[in-house]
């Protein structure tokens, strides 16, 4: 309540910035020849050194790609993607040996850190309130990782995946593309071949993780994609809250965003996975911005068990992203809460895929959709209930709400039930705001952008309680920020 | 406070207020009464600065300045509130978080420090406790799901916390039962200060048993078709308006 009304404070403050991050940090990395052949992806498996299997996993992955048809169903308009045009690794030329300790890592990286606004240094995170521990990952390549140590107290490993490899090969390999298969589509597979790195979380049974685990992904080399790979395993019993942020440098070209997101939960665990995504948008016009084509699945393997993805997507020149839960364990409980802004030529096609297998499965979906400008977007979440599935039951929700008469908000739903006895519900608004409500809010002397962010802060007031504390605080600044220039 | 002078406005093309003519001065609390469709939601929202709502001759002065140059927050910084006839529903957004920020809007208009959180609730407490009002609907979203005695009570509230130096009380009466009327009189009434002044307009007399006036003008056909004390009303309560309708007709 409190912050929502300090968030929008902190928006007057930052207002008039339109891409905050949009900074590059010059530092030399070393790269792999631009391109995509066979001899890239064996490139970056020597480069991590990593075990044959996983090279041979790459390989195949390649192969089948190479034969894949780009998925055309989602209602996004692009021009065709030339592979050819990116580099597929990017490493911070310092960071050839692996930093030790904070003191070895390169200074320039530290300051990019300090203007996204992470604190980097353990002191620092002591010092303010936040209880987080940060993977981050630059380029391709994790350069520090805090609160390790604390981690490993109780068992949990977190550690960029290249790290996992070497340190539980045997998770790695049983759990890596057992929830998205290689071949699920044809951006997940291009991961499976060229992925660089990412975050991987194991909690032992009956951990409650002592912290948000979080992950700042920041693509800053000129056309390189970004291709993290995040694997969350949470074992019977156990419990994570695992965050995600990113952000991107201003870019006229398109870059390209294709990460893969795994969760397992074991019976009685639970995994809350939340993003808040704002890459590079473009401009106002539509030139440049991230390609965000995001694969994100949990699967709730064991009974009781529980995942919840809540994201704020307010960037991306294009986001297609669907974190879906597969619900296999009795009883087993998926949860999607999604918020999408568009704003200026931005496209997103989001929303989520509930599959129901277990009994007494449950599910529910909150989305909630602002579009601004001359964008687009589009809801489509697929509600499949399999005959087995006894019990099911599922709630949708879907709002949309219309800034100006130049943009567009679409709601496809998929509802598909094999079992007379599920329950699945499905209600969908769509409003704007309206010219009474801004007059009403100005009168009582709030400025017409923060009455915009109040009014949408409150449309969306649901899904950002969702948000652990200090990731609902930027998300509402986000919000604001997002939806400058979209009034008036 | 507020001279208004010879003010013609139009709403859609069509002109409403034609030729409009009302001094208040501080200290003072102005009725404005008028039948139906004579212009009186159009001179709240023209004062407030309401998109859509064209001066075309005339002027307001409000201490000094001409108020058609300022925007809607502008005037509310420089402290001009009006009280709606229909308030808005604003989904999600708690009543406190809203009142705050207009709190802080204003303060930060007038170049004051803005107040923390524990501050700002500390006073709204103070207020609700003054107008005999629960927390309860601080924490509910603006005005969604308030019956109209409470979105009324609701912007007398906004008022009180705003403390506004011309309150417009826009037929805030219309619908209420006594005791709803009385809590927006008293709201009114606690705002009475030498420096403070209101212009309340309303289709009856009957608020203004409790708040009672200076000054009464009988608005219709968009002029001010006669001022008087506040016997005025009692009149207009037995005889009508139609006297003045055809009068200007």
């Amino acid at each position: 309540m409190v912050a929502t009304a300090e968030t929008v404070d902190q928006v007057q403050t930052i207002s008039g910035e339109k891409y905050k991050y949009g900074f590059v940090t010059d530092i030399e990395s070393e790269m792999a020849p631009m391109g995509l052949n066979e001899d890239i992806v064996r490139f970056i498996s020597a480069k991590k050194q990593e075990p044959e299997w996983l090279l041979e996993y790459r390989l195949k992955a390649y192969r089948r790609w190479l034969e894949m048809p780009e998925p055309k169903w989602a209602k996004v308009d692009f021009p065709q993607i030339d592979y050819q045009a990116y580099h597929y690794y990017a490493a911070p030329k310092s960071d050839d040996d692996g930093p030790q300790s904070l003191d070895e890592v390169d200074p320039k990286l530290l300051e990019t850190y300090e203007k996204l606004g992470i604190p980097l240094r353990e002191q620092e995170l002591l010092a303010g309130v936040k209880n987080v521990a940060v993977d981050y990952v630059f380029d391709s390549v994790s350069v520090a990782t805090t609160f390790k140590k604390k981690l490993e107290e109780v068992g949990v490993i977190f550690c960029p995946i290249s790290e996992a490899l070497e340190r539980c090969p045997d998770l790695v390999r049983k759990y890596m593309g057992s929830v998205v298969p290689m071949a699920d589509n044809k951006h997940a597979c291009l991961n499976a071949a060229v992925f660089t790195d990412g975050s991987f979380v194991y909690i032992p049974p009956g951990v409650r993780c002592p912290m948000e685990l979080s992950t700042y992904f920041r693509i800053n080399e000129m056309n390189t994609g970004q291709f993290e790979r995040t694997l969350i395993i949470a074992d019977k019993g156990s419990y994570v809250s695992y965050l995600e942020g990113c952000t991107a440098p201003m870019r006229d070209e398109n870059q390209l965003h294709a990460a893969v997101v795994e969760l397992i939960a074991l019976d009685d665990a639970e995994i809350k996975y939340s993003t808040v995504q704002n890459w590079y948008p473009g401009d106002e016009d539509g030139k440049g911005g991230i390609y965000n084509f995001v694969t994100k699945r949990g699967a709730c393997r064991g009974k009781n068990s529980k995942i919840s993805w809540t994201q704020v997507e307010t960037g991306s020149a294009i986001t297609w992203k669907y974190p879906s839960c597969i619900l296999q364990g009795d009883n087993s409980v998926g949860e999607f809460y999604s918020i999408a802004i568009t704003n200026n030529a931005q496209q997103a096609d989001t929303g989520t895929k509930m599959i129901h297998i277990g009994k007494n499965t449950t599910s529910r979906i909150i989305s909630k959709g602002i579009s601004a400008g001359k964008s687009d977007q589009t809801y489509r979440g697929l509600v499949k209930i399999s005959p087995k599935a006894v019990d099911a039951r599922n709630y949708t929700q879907c709002d949309s709400l219309l800034i100006g008469d130049k943009c567009g908000a679409h709601t496809v739903p998929y509802i598909e039930s094999r079992n007379k006895g599920a329950i699945v519900e499905h209600e969908a608004t769509t409003s704007t705001i309206s010219e009474d409500q801004l007059f009403y809010l100005r009168q009582r002397g709030i400025p017409e952008e923060a009455a915009v962010a109040l009014v949408v802060n409150g449309f969306c007031r649901e899904v950002l309680q969702q948000l652990p504390m200090e990731f609902a605080v930027e998300a509402q600044k986000l919000v604001g920020i997002s939806l400058e220039g979209s009034v008036g | 406070m507020l001279e208004i002078k010879d003010l013609h406005a139009t709403v859609g093309g069509t002109e409403i207020l034609k030729g409009l003519s009302l001094t208040i001065e501080p200290g003072e609390i102005h009725a404005i009464m008028g039948p139906n469709g004579s212009g009186k939601s159009t001179l709240s929202y023209v004062l407030a600065g309401r998109e859509g709502y064209e001066v075309t001759g005339g002027r307001i002065i409000y201490e000094g300045e001409d108020l058609t140059q300022l925007n809607p927050e502008e005037r509310a910084g420089k402290g001009i509130f009006l009280a709606f006839q229909y308030p808005v529903e604003i989904p999600g957004v708690p009543n406190s978080t809203f009142l705050k920020e207009a709190v802080n809007a204003v303060r930060r208009y007038n170049g004051e420090k803005e107040l923390d959180a524990i501050k700002f609730m500390k006073m709204l407490r103070g207020k609700t406790k003054e107008l005999d009002m629960s927390d309860e609907m601080l924490k509910r979203a603006v005005n969604v799901g308030f019956s109209g005695g409470e979105k009324k009570r609701n912007e007398v509230l906004q008022m009180a916390v705003l403390e506004p130096k011309l309150a417009i009380l826009d037929e805030t009466d219309s619908g209420l039962d006594i005791d709803a009327l009385k809590i927006v009189a008293d709201g009114v009434n606690a705002l009475r200060s030498p420096e403070r002044s209101s212009l309340v307009i309303t289709h009856y007399q009957r608020l203004l048993d409790y708040i009672v006036p200076d000054k009464v003008h009988v608005l219709a056909n968009g002029k001010i078709q006669r001022t008087g004390g506040k016997e005025l009303a009692h009149e207009l309560e037995k005889n009508g308006y139609a006297d003045f309708v055809g009068e200007a007709a």
